[in-house]
């Protein structure tokens, strides 16, 4: 099973390098956009075929290492 | 009093650390393998600058989770001294020893330079040979510095008197274009609750002889060889 995770920062927290993006397709022309946020995206090969023991354990992986609850939410998509 | 450095695959200023520490001590300081997961006793753990695991995942995220920091954060718990140096200080926050997070620096940029900074309390075993109010000249050299904490963690840390430094302009001026990475409040250092936990970004151990331009950070060093038994 993998696991595709999803890390954004929560709103309120300065994301100066999504600025530096926006200002940057600014100058390409794309005065449609508004705002960027920047985030991460990690996939996890799981030794596991149970979908909420995975989900579990990859919770628990994002709570301990992969993201900052401080200043980050995250989400979990699980595909076979 | 004896002390120890903890040494990560990527730290850099670990040595410009155990010159600080002797030249205050009178004696070496033990360095301590990241991998290693018993801790010498000492009275002092310090952690240093550096990018610490390449900066992978977020500054000190890895660090953070190593068998040795995992020790240094029992001992803390205890009552042992810990301080943490700009990437130390990524480090000792993503374990939780202190409140908030590092961020990318406001204007993206890597800042290298000599920095104000206001010692705002001098009511710690860090900090004692300091006058609140004073202003240091203090180096800096980090590009993710920029402080970030809830309102109400930052109201907190001012109520408790916990911010230990801030940056700050000529006469200790606080002034958005004196501070060098956005840091909320101007903070460029903390305590913990019981006070025996501090992060900093600017670097005290590159400000202790006259040729480094400065020796403003060799009081933080003498007040712990003083105030740690």
């Amino acid at each position: 099973m993998k696991a595709r995770i999803h890390i954004t920062l929560k709103s309120g927290v300065l994301d100066p390098q999504g600025r530096a993006i926006a200002s940057a397709l600014h100058a390409l022309g794309f005065n449609n956009v508004d705002d960027v946020r920047q985030g991460k995206y990690i996939e996890v090969d799981l030794k596991e075929s149970d979908k909420a023991k995975a989900k579990t354990a990859v919770d628990q992986m994002c709570g301990k290492l992969l993201a900052n609850t401080v200043i980050e939410n995250y989400s979990i998509d699980l595909v076979d | 009093m004896k002390a120890a450095i903890v040494v990560f695959p990527g730290s850099n200023r670990e040595n410009d650390a155990k010159a600080a520490l002797t030249q205050a001590m009178g004696s070496e300081p033990v360095m301590v393998w990241h991998r290693d997961t018993s801790l010498p006793k000492v009275d002092l753990v310090l952690v240093p600058g550096g990018f610490s695991y390449g900066d992978y995942l977020r500054c000190g995220a890895i660090a953070a989770n190593s068998p040795v920091l995992r020790e240094v954060k029992a001992r803390a718990e205890q009552g042992m001294a810990v301080i943490g140096v700009c990437n130390g200080f990524q480090i000792i926050t993503e374990a939780g020893l202190l409140p908030g997070v590092l961020l990318r620096n406001a204007n993206l940029k890597f800042v290298c330079r000599n920095v104000g900074l206001r010692v705002e309390t001098s009511n710690s075993r860090f900090t004692s040979g300091y006058k609140k109010g004073q202003v240091l000249s203090i180096p800096v050299a980090h590009h993710d510095g920029n402080y970030f904490a809830d309102a109400r963690t930052l109201d907190e840390l001012e109520a408790e008197d916990r911010i230990a430094f801030r940056y700050c302009g000529p006469e200790g001026r606080l002034d958005s274009n004196y501070n060098p990475n956005g840091s909320t409040r101007h903070i460029a250092g903390i305590l913990n609750k019981k006070r025996n936990v501090l992060g900093l970004m600017p670097h005290p151990e590159n400000a202790i002889e006259p040729l480094h331009g400065s020796t403003d950070g060799k009081a933080l060093f003498h007040s712990l060889v003083e105030t740690v038994s």
